[in-house]
């Protein structure tokens, strides 16, 4: 114990608060719940700035450079005498500021969920599922321990399957909370059997020791840079896997659109800020280990990264659901977050790094933002989709120029905080791989159009049920946009590098101009496209979707990835080997047992028909066979 | 501390009591005889740990004998270690749970209660046992009560399923005492005893081993549902009353186990060596196999039943893998199965006697109509499909662990065939919990169903305690195991 041990309160208090509301069960605390989850979560936040504070400031730096420091540690499990699950804390750059972004963003969600969530039958029960959940992500990321994070990862799992199946008697609901735990669980197994594989191989499970070892240009291990997959890699390709599944990468990403069935807080918190940022919070932890010993799977992180993010782009524009729009969003961004890792080097290069860090920070402000403005929406019209919707800008001005403003800050207009880091992220592709830039230069392009059809459809044109009165959510909802909105108006001047970098030392990531032309005139290209399609009823934009022919329709139904998966899960493993597995087991295993019990029935009872009750005619075949076999061995023994 | 006999003894006088006190009195004198014997054994287990602590490191610890034939050196020998304590206290558990679940019984109170008795003694009286003739005798006591149990108790085809489970588990016991005898006689006449200790000083010859090695094994491997012996365990289980499924499955597949590990690995670590592949393959077939075929059932007992041959599964294969973390994880596997898989049934009874279904298709929304009982399932369900913070997460974790520390390939594959069994068990548990309990109440008749009672609340409590406890602080469990895995790996390395 350090004197950071009060580190361990940050992850503590939501835990207690999940215990304090969830173990009384339905009805408890059916006022208070909201105020006591969320005091618990503001002493989290609380603890959690004050901790960057000290350590960006103060503790954490030790001549110039940011220290992996492990201020709590204790054994969890033993496996071998030198292997172990420890239970400890890491505090490095990127823990430290996802501690921030995670208690902060969930301190906003509940807040916001105090009053939206209001009377609801099963209130606490909620709250103490978002608490659950924030403990679960909280303590993923301080853990030292890639096993103590893969128990934590399991436990994100369990509370986002909750929380997604918390209107649990809507059977959509039902559907996608399966599906989501499901399909990430798929990923996970990859992620476990990589964790076997690099844990052996480097013979420790510490992230520390770990990265000292495999993640470092001097280490003797390393002495043979052979092109070919060594064993680390493909544990590394399979870590990366199960980071995939979590952060939705294509083609694991079929559950994200479909979790959106869940609350909408749920959503700005789980699936925008905090869970899906999981995957790319693994890769970055890691980031070391990738480069200098699995460097063969940096290519094919930021392939996948890319065409996630053009790919989500493309069906972004197409949904009519504002909450899937959203999601295909997210998954888009975090595109963005995955191949700027992929693209990242090391040191003076690690630009990447620092930007995919960079844009998952401030992509939680704007991201969570445009999901609470949408639950405000929603509540207003009392649907998802677009159609619905329309003319909202008079009605609900402050949540119109909050959307708007994250609108801006993902598109990545200046000055608004996703300009920088889509900038640095764009910057570092094309340094180091043209194709990368120019998929992304363009999907840049479709974020602003996608988005800002949203914009327009949701509050420009007229309302489609003609009411236009004024009905703004409640004040407390209200607040947490506002501060959602200045973060991403305020959060892009950080000057991020000098903070999070590869290897702790201050990384200079200044603006270039010139460069920065391009991505700015796309966007706004973008936006007045959307403008041209959507600032008026009309039938441009069918027309142009028409005209698009199969590409659109393909697009709007997901480019048929579910399908291909229903059928993968249905026919194959289902019909197949799961109904065969039965058959045989019903047939033929039980079949053999049934026959060879029946022959000898039928054997019996043509020797010994003068017995009638089954028991002893069991128990006689049994003592006789007995003294049988004892007679046999004693005759064999007597004889040698 | 040398009264150990009085683990099995006590059931036996319990019952004792049942008979001759009224039938009023039958439910009060089984819960409280079995409550104080609970106690007993966590005592017991104070004891040992602190006896441990003290510095005694002999292996079995608290060992007592009773001359009984003399003449042919059988004797009764008890003496625990660490994992015949884990086992103890799981059969501790599962018992008490087992009495309170059966508490709204009306068919014959007395004899169902006693032979509930009687099961617990042969289970108490296995697992301390150090003469392998007297633990032979014990079995036999844990399994001839479960064909009464099944075939008056039972529900469904019942007679089929007693006579089946019979059959098998009595020919696997005729395999062991086939084994144990041939054992005997193999050891020099002067020498010739049935006592662990005496047995384990004087290994056999390998070609010997290599003969016994698979009649003890594959006759333990039925109780613990051994591929493709496993068919009795989908049948049993499901015609058994909750109480005897909870028993079946938290405590009689543990014998199996129990007894693979104690007679079969431990007598003889040769041949434990040179079957080492087949065991561990087979287990793997087991474990992916009944994970495919549970996916396909539609009755709440079948899954519970055809995913414990998938879990059982780990038990094997842990133990196929012969080093500290295969055993070690075999062992948590046995607890963590007993107690999850006794509570699955017990909640699976619960939901029984509401809605007097058990196919899945019929049943949903019950998280409304049952919260508490719904919740129990989840947790059941959770536990099942290795969430960390349950029991199943450590023991899942510490058998692959032991697999990959096994450097052949051949161990790595089946290590990586095991470890896809996460994702089987997830599919069918969600699917199983989230149509049963989720979803809008299609059968009005469960809209309103009864609250869970004090008896299956305190039911579900002790063993929802045991499988958090082990979820949370497996190092308790694994200090208390991994002493006596010492020992084994010990006489493994020697041979």
């Amino acid at each position: 114990m350090s004197e950071q041990s009060y580190i361990l309160l940050i992850p503590l208090m939501p835990f207690l608060a999940f215990l304090l509301l969830g173990i009384p069960g339905k009805g408890a605390f059916s006022r208070t719940a909201g105020y006591i989850a969320g005091f618990a979560m503001l002493i989290s936040a609380a603890i959690s700035i004050y901790t960057a504070i000290g350590y960006f400031s103060d503790w954490g730096k030790l001549n110039g450079v940011y220290q992996q420091l492990n201020p709590v540690h204790y054994t969890w499990l033993q496996f071998t005498p030198d292997l172990s699950i420890d239970m400890g804390v890491l505090l490095d750059p990127v823990s430290v500021m996802m501690l921030v972004v995670i208690s902060f963003i969930s301190l906003m969600v509940h807040i916001y969920s105090i009053s939206y969530m209001k009377g609801e039958e099963r209130y606490n029960i909620y709250f103490s599922f978002l608490s659950l959940f924030s403990f679960s992500m909280l303590a993923l990321v301080m853990s030292a321990n890639i096993f103590q994070m893969y128990i934590f990862w399991e436990l994100v799992g369990v509370s986002s399957f909750l929380l997604i199946g918390y209107y649990y008697q809507k059977p959509s609901a039902v559907a996608a909370s399966k599906k989501a735990f499901i399909v990430t669980r798929f990923a996970d197994l990859g992620l476990l059997i990589g964790i076997l594989i690099v844990g052996f191989q480097a013979g420790t499970f510490d992230f520390r020791v770990l990265i000292e070892h495999l993640g470092n240009p001097g280490h003797e291990i390393l002495t043979l840079r052979q092109n070919d997959f060594s064993p680390i890699s493909w544990g590394m390709l399979l870590i990366f896997i199960g980071g995939a599944g979590k952060s939705a990468m294509l083609p694991l990403h079929i559950w994200l659109p479909d979790a959106m069935e869940g609350p909408t807080p749920v959503s700005a918190l789980i699936h925008a800020a905090t869970m899906v940022v999981a995957g790319v919070f693994l890769v970055a932890r890691l980031f070391p280990v990738y480069y200098f010993s699995a460097w063969q799977v940096l290519p094919i992180i930021s392939w996948v990264g890319v065409l996630s993010a053009l790919f989500a782009a493309i069906i972004a524009c197409t949904q009519t659901d504002i909450k899937r729009v959203l999601a295909y969003s997210t998954m888009s961004q975090i595109g963005f977050m995955m191949f700027a890792l992929g693209v990242s080097g090391f040191g003076t290069e690690g630009l990447g790094f620092t930007a995919s860090q960079f844009h998952l920070f401030t992509h939680a402000f704007f991201k969570a933002l445009l999901f609470l403005c949408a639950g405000l929406v929603i509540h207003h019209v009392h649907s998802n989709e677009m159609r619905d919707m329309g003319g909202l800008k008079k009605s609900m001005p402050i949540t119109h120029i909050c959307f708007l403003i994250a609108c801006l800050a993902i598109a990545g207009i200046p000055p608004f905080a996703g300009f920088f880091s889509k900038e640095e992220i764009l910057m570092a592709a094309y340094e180091r791989s043209k194709p990368v830039y120019w998929i992304a230069l363009f999907t840049s392009a479709l974020t602003a159009f996608y988005m800002f059809r949203l914009y327009f459809r949701i509050f420009w044109n007229a309302n489609p049920h003609h009411e236009s009165h004024h009905k703004e959510g409640p004040a407390g909802q209200l607040f947490t946009l506002i501060v959602l909105a200045a973060g991403a108006v305020v959060l892009g001047f950080i000057p991020f590098g000098n903070y999070v970098s590869t290897d702790g030392k201050p990384l200079s990531t200044g603006l270039h101009l010139v460069f920065s032309v391009a991505p700015v005139l796309l966007g706004l290209a973008g936006i007045l496209t959307a403008f041209w399609f959507y600032k008026k009823q009309s039938d441009r934009a069918d027309r142009f979707a028409s005209g698009a022919g199969s590409l659109y329709q393909w697009a709007f139904h997901k480019f048929y990835i579910d399908e291909v998966w229903l059928f993968i899960t249905r026919k194959i493993i289902m019909k197949g080997i799961g109904t065969s597995a039965a058959w045989v087991d019903k047939n033929i295993v039980d079949g053999a047992v049934n026959l060879s019990g029946n022959s000898t029935v039928r054997f019996s009872e043509k020797i010994k028909k003068i017995q009638s009750g089954k028991v002893q005619l069991y128990g006689l075949v049994y003592l006789v066979s007995v003294v049988l076999v004892v007679l046999i061995i004693i005759y064999f023994i007597n004889r040698n | 501390m040398t009264a150990l006999w009085l683990l099995p003894a006590i059931p036996v006088i319990i019952s004792a009591a049942i008979l001759l006190l009224p039938e009023r009195m039958t439910k009060a004198v089984s819960l409280v005889g079995a409550t104080v014997q609970f106690l007993a054994i966590i005592l017991l287990t104070l004891c040992f740990l602190s006896e441990r602590s003290d510095g005694d490191q002999s292996v079995f610890l608290f060992q007592q004998r009773i001359e009984w034939f003399s003449s042919w050196k059988i004797g009764l020998h008890f003496g625990v270690d660490g994992i015949s304590i884990a086992m103890i206290l799981l059969t501790a558990a599962v018992v008490t749970a087992g009495i309170l679940v059966s508490w709204n019984l009306k068919q014959q109170q007395k004899e169902f209660f006693i032979l509930l008795q009687l099961l617990a003694a042969g289970a108490y009286g296995f697992f301390i046992s150090l003469d392998i003739f007297t633990m032979f005798c014990f079995l036999e006591i844990a399994v001839i009560p479960k064909y009464m149990l099944i075939g008056i108790w039972g529900s469904g085809k019942k007679t089929y399923s007693a006579n089946k489970l019979a059959l098998m588990l009595m020919s696997g016991s005729a395999l062991i005492l086939v084994g144990i005898l041939f054992m005997y006689y193999q050891l020099p006449v002067e020498s010739r005893s049935f006592d662990f200790i005496t047995m384990a000083a004087h290994p056999l010859p390998l070609n010997i081993q290599l003969v016994i090695f698979p009649f003890i094994f594959i006759g333990f491997g039925i109780f613990t549902a051994i591929f493709p012996f496993h068919t009795w365990v989908p049948d049993g289980h499901s015609s058994a009353p909750t109480a005897g499924s909870m028993f079946l499955a938290g405590i009689s597949m543990k014998l199996g186990g129990f007894g693979c590990l104690r007679v079969a690995t431990t007598l003889m670590p040769e041949a434990a060596q040179y079957y080492s592949i087949p065991i561990v393959v087979i287990a793997a077939i087991a474990i992916l196999y009944g994970a495919f075929a549970t996916m396909m059932q539609t009755d709440l007992k079948y899954i519970n039943a055809y995913s414990s041959i998938s879990h059982c599964g780990f038990v094997l294969l842990g133990i196929g893998f012969l080093n500290h973390s295969g055993i070690n994880g075999a062992v948590f596997q046995m607890v963590s199965h007993g107690l999850m898989t006794a509570l699955f049934f017990a909640v699976i009874g619960m939901i029984y006697e509401r809605t007097h279904t058990r196919k899945v298709s019929e049943m949903s929304g019950l998280m409304k109509s049952v919260p508490f009982i719904s919740a129990i399932m989840f947790i059941a369900g959770l536990c099942s499909l290795g969430l960390p913070g349950l029991s199943g997460f450590p023991a899942e974790m510490t058998v692959f662990m032991g697999g990959w520390a096994r450097s052949e390939t051949v161990y790595r594959v089946v290590t990586i065939a095991a470890c896809m069994s996460i994702v089987i068990t997830a599919v069918y548990i969600l699917r199983a919990i989230g149509t049963v309990m989720m979803g809008p109440i299609k059968n009005n008749s469960f809209a309103v169903l009864d609250k869970a009672a004090w008896n299956e609340k305190w039911a579900a409590l002790i063993l929802v305690t045991g499988i958090l406890i082990m979820g949370i602080l497996p190092y308790l469990l694994y200090s208390l195991v991994n002493p006596a895995t010492g020992e084994i790996i010990k006489k493994l390395s020697k041979g």
